[in-house]
């Protein structure tokens, strides 16, 4: 690896502009997960939990997808070069996802705003669309990975991850119904939660195996005797919270029935503290890599005039957004109501 | 299937296809955004619950339109990486700093404060509530400067310089306030006022045709008829001056929408005709029956020259969609300022419109999107073959996604938005027909009683 004058602006900026890539598609997967999530598991509800299902995401759904507008927008803006072979090598994926992103978005508001009887289709158009999005990307995860190789096993790999993404964020919707929710519909969340942990699980232990099958760069990463002392606490951890929160989830009818409410945030927290961790394992494989071995932040990156101009923009607004997003969810705090649209 | 088609072509029309797609509801939403503002703030100072109504099917007709245009701009942020690697390799220093802006400032901002403003009303006090409405506002305006200022820095682009084909920024200033910066601006905003004038005034008087005459359709109907008023004399002459700065800096666009050939003085102004590029004239001429009138209102003086394509061998764009877009472009405001002006007079004499007025503003609901795509045609295809005027060719900037790829998605594009566009429209006036239901024994009761002229404010 090249060592780069981190004094420098042309050093030191693409690793700040690589920081804010990061934040901004842990956030998106986190947040869209959970709405995504909820619109794969509305197939299963009845009638009425389908609107309040939908009504605990109503608020939030658009912002949270402008997370992974902002993410795309800084990979085109900061590292260009990378944004092109990505975004080509992942076409098909790419095209798939945005199909299935406009389908559920439009019908989340045509479901009600149509005749009644067209309702039912929207929901439908709601959970395809859901589900291809979310496939979508996790093939595009998969293919990322192992840096688009050919052949059939990475293929099949990719169309694992898929499964497991689309499971990740079912577990996602389900704890977000658990916090947003109560009565039946919040122990019908628990039992889908319960029932995509495992498939989750699995693909996190298949994305750890594979990473560093690709690269031996990676596999030298892990495997030092140093690096794996002070590295082993992640997947010691992630195995933990996949326990603990399987746990929680089985003794959450009696809670529940015992009236407690106290711990109805606990389950999202700890499925997203899974997501963080699988992703911190992600990014230390891939680093300083945007493309798996081939192109990193450096010769990717715009110039340095470019980046500092945006980043005096990122500096005074970040915090801004951070700030009125945090707002946003403090007044649809507590569980959600039926919607009334205006 | 589309394995013999150059993929180049196919990117271009993929591009085209899903920003004429996407435009549709901006158009929409920058304005009906400040038109609900001005509802609330109606219904503040006059306390009539007519807004309110207005407020409550509009607010709906936003959060549809919104919706899709969100869901279709998602798709326009990826575009640019799927179908133009070539543009971002070489003008993403400039593309890629503006597109960003406009995350950060706009699209954040609207995103959130959209969900206080449709779901937040007894969540949050009404003063809240307001200034979400308005920040959702100021968003969508904020997400037009951006957009704009990067798409005429397209058209006119100053304030860089470039190093090994790369361009870098020299002034920020200068890209952003670029020479046709300041007209597109301005003219998009008030198309967007014009869309949103003629869905106003469309969909109300749609009701009313229908029998449905409450108070909040006489109010939209109103906003809408003497929206459409105002504005459409300032777009016109907008429109005018930004063809005078068309002509400084782009003239073989010029040259294309007028369908001038050959360079030359006291030209006479093309009314209609069919360019015909083999032959480099135009079959069918209708020409204005003044002398030097084109001449005139491209340069303000009878006798001045203008260049004709000729001048511009290899690097002029095509001519016929050009030339014709810009004649649709110009008939719709026409059409416009006619229907708007006689429906003000109307409104103002009678208080209400004639039933053969309403009827033609039904026709008209959609007039802005004619107007807009149209506007938008004559800008992007006159800048052929250019991707970035005078810098980087189209062809250059192209993918190298094969064909059939591009191919099969680009049908996937076209079932999904055909569907999309029918059930917008459909459920518009579904919506409307709704709204009219609700208070339907109010509105009865008043549309059979005669109602007195409402006083002119
Ligand atoms: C005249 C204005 C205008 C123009 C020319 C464009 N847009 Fe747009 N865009 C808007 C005005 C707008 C808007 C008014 O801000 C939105 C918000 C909701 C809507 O309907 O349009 C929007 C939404 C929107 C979104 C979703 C934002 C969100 O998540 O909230 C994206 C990613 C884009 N756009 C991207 C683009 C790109 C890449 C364009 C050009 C190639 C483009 N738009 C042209
Ligand atoms: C919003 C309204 C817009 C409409 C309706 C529109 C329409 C079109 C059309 C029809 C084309 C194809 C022209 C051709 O190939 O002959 C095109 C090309 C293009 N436009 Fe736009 N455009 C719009 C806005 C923008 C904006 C805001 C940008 C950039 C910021 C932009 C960038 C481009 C690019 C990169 C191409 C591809 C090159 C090309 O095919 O010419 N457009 N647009
Ligand atoms: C007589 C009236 C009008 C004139 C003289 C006029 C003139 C122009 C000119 C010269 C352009 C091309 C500028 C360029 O690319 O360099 C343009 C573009 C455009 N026009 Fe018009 N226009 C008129 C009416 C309208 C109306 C009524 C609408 C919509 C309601 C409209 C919407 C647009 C849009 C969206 C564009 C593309 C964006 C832009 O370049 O600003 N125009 N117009």
């Amino acid at each position: 690896m090249q060592i780069h004058d981190l004094s420098q602006p042309a050093g030191w900026l693409p690793l700040v502009f690589l920081g804010l890539l990061a934040l901004a598609m842990l956030v998106y997967v986190i947040l869209d997960g959970y709405d995504l999530g909820i619109g794969i598991l509305l197939r299963r509800a009845g009638d009425e939990e389908k609107d309040m299902m939908i009504a605990s995401i109503g608020p939030f759904w658009d912002a949270n997808e402008t997370w992974l507008v902002l993410g795309v927008g800084i990979l085109l803006t900061a590292f260009p070069i990378a944004h092109g072979i990505i975004l080509t090598s992942l076409y098909l994926p790419v095209t798939l996802m945005l199909i299935g992103l406009i389908l559920r978005g439009v019908a989340f508001d045509f479901r009600v705003k149509a005749r009644a009887h067209h309702k039912p289709w929207w929901n439908r158009a709601f959970y395809t669309g859901s589900l291809l999005a979310s496939l979508s990307q996790g093939l595009m995860l998969g293919r990322y990975i192992t840096g688009f190789a050919p052949g059939v096993a990475s293929w099949l790999f990719a169309v694992f991850v898929a499964l497991a993404l689309a499971a990740g964020y079912s577990l996602l919707g389900s704890c977000w119904l658990i916090l947003k929710t109560s009565g039946t519909l919040q122990l019908r969340a628990v039992r889908w939660a319960r029932g995509s942990l495992w498939l989750t699980a699995l693909g996190v232990a298949a994305v750890s195996v594979v990473t560093p099958m690709v690269s031996s760069r990676i596999f030298d990463k892990w495997f030092t005797l140093d690096n794996l002392v002070w590295l082993f606490p992640i997947p010691l951890l992630t195995a933990g919270l996949f326990l603990w929160i399987e746990r929680l989830l089985r003794a959450f009818p009696d809670r529940q029935a015992a009236g407690d409410t106290r711990h109805d945030w606990l389950p999202f927290v700890i499925s997203a503290g899974i997501f963080l961790l699988a992703f911190i394992g992600l990014a230390y494989s891939l680093f300083p890599f945007l493309v798996v071995d081939r192109v990193d932040i450096w010769q990717a990156a715009s110039a340095p005039k470019s980046l500092m101009f945006l980043l005096v923009g990122v500096v005074i607004v970040l915090p801004a957004i951070l700030f009125y997003t945090v707002y946003a969810y403090r007044v649809f705090w507590g569980k959600a109501h039926p919607l009334s649209y205006y | 299937m589309f394995s013999t088609v150059d993929p180049v072509l196919l990117a271009r029309v993929q591009f085209g296809l899903n920003i004429s797609f996407h435009i549709l509801f901006p158009a929409i939403n920058v304005g009906l955004a400040w038109v609900l503002v001005y509802f609330k703030r109606k219904l503040a100072k006059t306390g009539d619950e007519a807004w309110m109504d207005a407020y409550r099917l509009w607010v709906k007709v936003f959060a549809l339109s919104f919706a899709v245009g969100v869901v279709s701009g998602i798709t326009m942020s990826f575009q640019f990486g799927t179908n133009w690697p070539g543009f971002m390799d070489r003008a993403g220093n400039v593309a890629g700093p503006l597109l960003g802006y406009e995350v950060l400032t706009a699209f954040f901002l609207e995103a959130t404060f959209l969900g206080i403003m449709l779901f937040g009303s007894n969540r949050v006090s009404p003063r809240v509530h307001t200034l979400a409405t308005v920040l959702v506002a100021v968003g969508t305006s904020l997400s037009t400067f951006w957009i704009l200022a990067l798409n005429s820095w397209m058209q006119t682009p100053t304030g860089h310089e470039i190093i090994d084909g790369k361009i870098h920024v020299v002034s920020w200033w200068q890209v952003i306030f670029n020479p046709s910066f300041p007209f597109r601006l301005t003219h998009m905003l008030l198309a967007s006022g014009l869309t949103i004038a003629f869905l106003l005034a469309g969909l109300s008087a749609y009701r009313w045709l229908r029998g449905d005459r409450g108070g909040d359709v006489r109010a939209a109907l109103r906003t809408g008829v003497f929206l459409g008023a105002m504005l459409i004399p300032a777009q016109i002459v907008v429109g005018d001056l930004h063809g005078l700065n068309t002509l400084e800096h782009q003239p073989a666009k010029i040259a294309a929408m007028e369908g001038i050939w050959k360079t030359g003085t006291s030209l006479p102004a093309v009314l209609f005709g069919w360019p015909n590029e083999v032959e480099s004239r135009n079959d069918w001429e209708l020409v204005a029956p003044i002398p030097g009138l084109a001449s005139f209102y491209l340069t303000h003086d009878f006798k001045g020259e203008i260049q004709g394509l000729e001048a511009f061998p290899n690097a002029h764009p095509p001519v016929l969609p050009v030339f014709l877009a810009f004649r649709i472009m110009v008939g719709v405001a026409m059409l416009m300022l006619l229907v708007s002006w006689v429906g003000a007079w109307q409104l103002r004499r009678r208080g209400e419109p004639r039933p053969w007025l309403a009827r033609t503003l039904v026709g008209m609901t959609f007039s802005g999107w004619v107007a807009v795509l149209a506007g938008w045609y004559v800008t992007e295809i006159g800048r052929q073959p250019f991707l970035v005027y005078g810098i980087l060719r189209t062809s250059e900037a192209a993918s190298k996604v094969p064909a059939p790829l591009i191919g099969t998605s680009l049908t996937l594009y076209i079932l999904l938005y055909l569907f999309l566009i029918t059930s917008y429209i459909a459920v518009l006036f579904y919506l409307a027909r709704q709204a009219a239901r609700k208070d339907g024994e109010a509105f009865k009761a008043e549309a059979e009683t005669p109602q007195p002229v409402i006083p002119n404010r």
